[in-house]
């Protein structure tokens, strides 16, 4: 299983500029988790003070209890073994050929042969469809075949942690679809912690079982997908509608004054410029048939149940409709239970407290704990 | 990488920081230079690149630099009357001060332009980020081999400008200016002696060292995009000028005071 990772109070500034302050969230073990925002939020600088390329001001970031802000360099640079981290631009070698880019990686930290390097490379080359173009230096590569090479020689070394900055940009739908697949189908076989930066709604919607959204210098949520997806909070209802209307402006912040004016606008008749109302709690994504099920898949469904009851109702409502009947069974849950669970203000448990049971009841009734044979299934 | 929120903020702080970083890039090329596996590859590479770029440049200046050298020093000397030591002068100007400068010009110019240049659209590619990432030490890695490559081609270097410049500066003492070869021959280790040669290689090796260290650092730090990169190779060589002149007054300096002058 993937590596947990835990970052507290993260605060990051070049000069006097605050890129953001006090982010606090943990990736858990075996799952996708997404973090979206904005262009210009910071989502990249956040990715690389998580791999310790970029120093934070202050806070912690705990990989298998090694905190990677103040350890040494030379556990840094173990520590950055497990990692497989895909870059924007995929980050190739530009000396060599993707052959020798995606060994690189083995060569350097194995003592493997030759031909078993040979093995490996091929297999991951495959896995994201460029063979045949071991050959070929990343010059002479469309941006899209670049991106897929990045992604084969960060996977070579089989990490538990793997970082993927926009795996979408630059590439057409379709790629980005089989891109999703393909993290969804790694993270099926070798069970490893995934972190997706990106700005693609689509792909938000429908690959992660966690998501977090940056925004005005903080963390301003991260939670379940289902928490994300239907929340009230109006800069990530903006964003994941793709409209103009909303906090978030061409520039990072917009003021009252333009707010009102777009507004007006709208109510004249002018497009918004978003999609349709895509709100709601979409299917996730599965690995592809004949696949072993994502172990995340579980493991998840027991951690969201346990903490249910701090959830917004409207997330509640999604997690609950998604469930099967054998699974309401197994968790307690009588249909129609959610509609009495009350309307509580939405807010996903704040992190830096211990979550207490909010009103007596209702833990007992809506999440009865996953029984211990559960955990160990295939 | 390192600015954090502490960082002073007196007059003159950042150049300061500036002057730091590039002494802990130089302290750490040295550690890392004994860190195994050594790049062996990636150094053959790296010298026979800035060999290439450098000896048909070095050579060409080197001939007429003796010339100079052989026609000024040709007519002070012939004012005082003494024109049967011309050749020891020359040799004198050309090993001990000329040959390491050309050199360090050179490789400053040539090699540690197209280092910086190499190293910068690197790290504005992540490849630099991407090797960290693999667990790989960049300066172990690449700019070890660069650094080493500048100095061992900076010391080859120095040898073929010495022999090209006394050469010119022969031809031209002899043929143009008419002076006497067997005066320029026999006069030719007169004043020169062997530690002149060493203290010239010593220089070129420094030189050499000063700047692949440089040029790795403007290369790794370049300021946004592209225009950085250009930015940081035209700095690189500023700096590198700058601080081989001061450099090469103080060797100087101190190899006048250490080593006697010869027959005193």
């Amino acid at each position: 299983m993937g590596a947990e990772v835990v970052v507290e109070g993260l605060t990051k500034s070049f000069g006097r500029q605050t890129i953001w302050r006090d982010v606090s969230l943990t990736l858990p073990p075996g799952e996708v988790s997404a973090m979206l925002g904005p262009s210009g939020t910071g989502k990249s600088v956040f990715l690389k003070s998580m791999i310790g390329l970029l120093k934070p001001d202050a806070g912690r970031c705990e990989i298998n209890g090694v905190d990677i802000v103040t350890c040494s360099e030379r556990k840094l640079y173990e520590i950055r073994k497990l990692f497989g981290v895909l870059f924007q631009d995929g980050a190739l070698f530009g000396s060599m050929n993707l052959y020798d880019n995606a060994a690189f990686p083995l060569r350097e930290h194995t003592r493997k042969s030759e031909s078993e390097v040979r093995r490996i490379v091929l297999e991951k080359l495959d896995m994201v469809g460029l063979t045949g173009a071991e050959k070929k230096l990343p010059g002479e590569i469309s941006g899209g075949m670049r991106k897929r090479a990045g992604l084969a020689r960060a996977l070579v070394l089989d990490p538990e942690i793997i970082l993927v900055d926009e795996p979408d940009s630059g590439l057409d739908p379709v790629r980005t679809s089989y891109i999703s697949q393909l993290l969804m189908d790694l993270n099926a076989q070798v069970d490893a912690t995934i972190l997706i930066v990106t700005h693609n709604i689509n792909l938000a919607r429908t690959v992660p079982d966690n998501i977090g959204m940056l925004f005005r210098r903080e963390l301003v949520m991260f939670g379940p997908r289902e928490v994300l997806l239907t929340s009230d909070e109006p800069a990530v209802k903006q964003f994941l509608n793709g409209s103009r209307i909303g906090p978030i402006g061409m520039s990072e912040e917009k003021d009252e004054a333009t707010m009102a004016a777009e507004q007006a606008h709208i109510d004249a008749g002018h497009h918004d410029g978003g999609t349709d109302d895509v709100r709601g709690v979409v299917p996730q994504v599965e690995p592809t048939p004949g696949l072993p099920e994502r172990q995340a898949v579980r493991r998840r469904k027991d951690r969201v149940m346990q903490i249910l009851h701090t959830l917004p109702p409207s997330a509640r409502e999604g997690i609950i409709d998604s469930l099967t009947p054998e699974e309401r069974d197994r968790y307690g849950i009588q249909s129609g239970v959610h509609a009495t669970l009350g309307n509580r203000r939405p807010s996903p448990r704040p992190r830096n407290q211990e979550w207490q049971p909010a009103e007596g009841t209702l833990d007992t009734e809506v999440a009865n704990l996953p029984r211990s044979d559960w955990r160990g299934g295939p | 990488m390192t600015a954090g929120t502490t960082s002073a903020t007196f007059p003159g702080a950042g150049a300061l920081r500036q002057t730091g970083r590039l002494f802990a890039l130089g302290l750490d090329v040295i550690v890392q230079t004994f860190r195994r596996p050594f790049q062996f590859r990636e150094f053959i590479q790296q010298c026979w690149f800035i060999a290439s770029v450098t000896i048909l440049p070095t050579a060409l200046v080197a001939i007429p630099f003796g010339a100079v050298v052989a026609l000024q020093l040709g007519n002070l000397i012939r004012q005082f009357g003494a024109e049967s030591f011309i050749g020891a002068a020359a040799v004198l100007a050309i090993i001990q001060q000329a040959a390491p400068l050309v050199t360090a010009l050179m490789v400053a110019g040539a090699g540690g332009s197209a280092i910086c240049a190499d190293l910068g659209a690197r790290t504005i590619r992540e490849e630099i980020d991407a090797m960290q990432v693999l667990g790989v030490n960049p300066i172990q890695r690449l700019v070890v081999p660069r650094v080493l490559a500048a100095m061992v081609i900076a010391v080859l270097l120095n040898g073929l400008v010495s022999v090209v410049g006394v050469l010119g500066s022969y031809f031209f003492n002899v043929v143009l200016q008419g002076g006497t070869p067997g005066a320029y021959l026999a006069s030719f280790s007169a004043l020169a002696q062997l530690p002149d040669l060493w203290i010239s290689e010593i220089k070129a090796l420094i030189y050499g060292f000063i700047a692949g260290v440089v040029a790795a650092y403007r290369g790794l730090n370049p300021k946004g995009g592209p225009k950085g990169v250009g930015d940081a190779v035209n700095q690189s060589v500023v700096i590198t000028f700058l601080l081989l002149f001061l450099v090469n007054f103080v060797l100087t300096a101190v190899y006048l005071t250490v080593v006697p002058p010869k027959g005193s």
